[in-house]
């Protein structure tokens, strides 16, 4: 039901990159970063495959930096409290954010005009609630390994479905 | 206030999956069996249940937050109320009842008239007053609200297996741990 809404994005003025993502009928959401209530990275994947690849230290200090910035945006709120960085929009992508009200984060790198991020993120945090929570091997606040997820993940993130 | 989480825990309930209630009832019962086996001190029986809903509790919340929807509340009432009407409803498919706040509204009792984890079951006489069978549930209010940083302290006040006219669980709530929320949320 996701899937359909986001196939209509406007391909006209992309890059060739995404041009070759729609082509192939990948979704334009590029990467996704799950952060653990300290800020450690416990979850990351490309979901495109031009995604350029970075070392597994350079992902977790991208995670940890992120949390970072959060907080910092978060405390320059002139008006007291606010909800910190929700969304990041460049040219070339968008970073949106989603927090629970555990303090966990959920964001994804995705094309800037993708249409219902909230949404996906949403879907998202309840895959992990389904598919890693309830895993009893799996430990609270570690890395995500759990096959399950990631194939519930590539499915809603790409678009395929397997059934 | 309460008829409108009354409804969405309605309407929660019928979204969430379901299971037959005998076969829980049933795998529950053999838990405790076998803990009672293992331990013998029905003190430890108590304590480990409370550990073993801790550890539930804890993960529970995320997909209770996910599910329902519901966002921060704003004081204990309502967060007893939503637990009642809301956290009950979704994973046990009954509501409880709340009763004798505190003046400082920091302390509650819990009325379950119809516990599923009972059904069929009776406690032989030497273990009445002594084992409270559904202990489990302190430990997963206790686990599930510390993780959106609220410290309780629950325990059972009466038990309907220990002749008692129902289950009530006593939660206290000790403290706010404020300097744990996620940023946004002071």
């Amino acid at each position: 039901m996701i899937i359909t809404s986001c196939r209509n994005i406007n391909v006209d003025d992309r890059d060739e990159n995404l041009a070759f993502a729609v082509n192939v009928k990948v979704m334009a959401i590029y990467s996704l970063y799950i952060l653990n209530k300290a800020g450690t990275l416990i979850f990351q994947n490309d979901y495109v495959g031009s995604v350029e690849k970075l070392s597994h230290n350079a992902y977790i200090s991208l995670g940890s930096m992120f949390h970072g910035l959060h907080a910092i945006a978060s405390n320059l709120s002139p008006t007291g409290s606010s909800s910190g960085i929700e969304t990041i929009e460049t040219e070339a992508f968008k970073l949106q954010c989603f927090q629970t009200h555990t303090g966990m984060k959920f964001y994804t790198i995705s094309d800037p005009n993708h249409p219902n991020l909230d949404e996906i993120l949403h879907n998202i945090y309840e895959l992990y609630t389904d598919y890693v929570l309830k895993n009893p091997f799996y430990e609270l606040e570690m890395s995500i390994r759990c096959d399950l997820f990631d194939d519930k993940l590539n499915r809603l993130l790409k678009g395929t479905t397997a059934d | 206030m309460s008829k409108k989480y009354e409804k969405i825990g309605e309407t929660v309930f019928s979204k969430v999956d379901k299971i037959n209630a005998e076969l829980f009832t049933l795998t529950y019962g053999a838990l405790v069996t076998q803990l009672i086996k293992d331990y013998e001190d029905i003190e430890q029986v108590n304590i480990k249940l409370e550990q073993m809903g801790y550890n539930i509790g804890v993960r529970l919340i995320e997909e209770f937050l996910a599910k329902s929807g519901i966002g921060r509340c704003n004081d204990f009432v309502e967060t007893a109320e939503v637990i009642s009407k809301i956290g009950f409803k979704m994973f046990l498919g009954v509501t409880a009842q709340i009763s004798e706040w505190d003046q400082d509204k920091k302390e509650f009792h819990l009325i379950i008239e119809d516990n599923p984890l009972i059904d069929f079951v009776e406690l032989p006489e030497h273990l009445k007053h002594k084992l409270y069978y559904s202990n489990i549930l302190c430990g997963v209010i206790r686990g599930a609200l510390e993780m959106v940083q609220m410290k309780v302290k629950c325990t059972f006040v009466k038990c309907a297996l220990s002749d008692e006219s129902s289950s009530e669980i006593k939660v206290v709530l000790e403290e706010v741990l404020s300097d744990l929320a996620p940023v946004g949320y002071d």
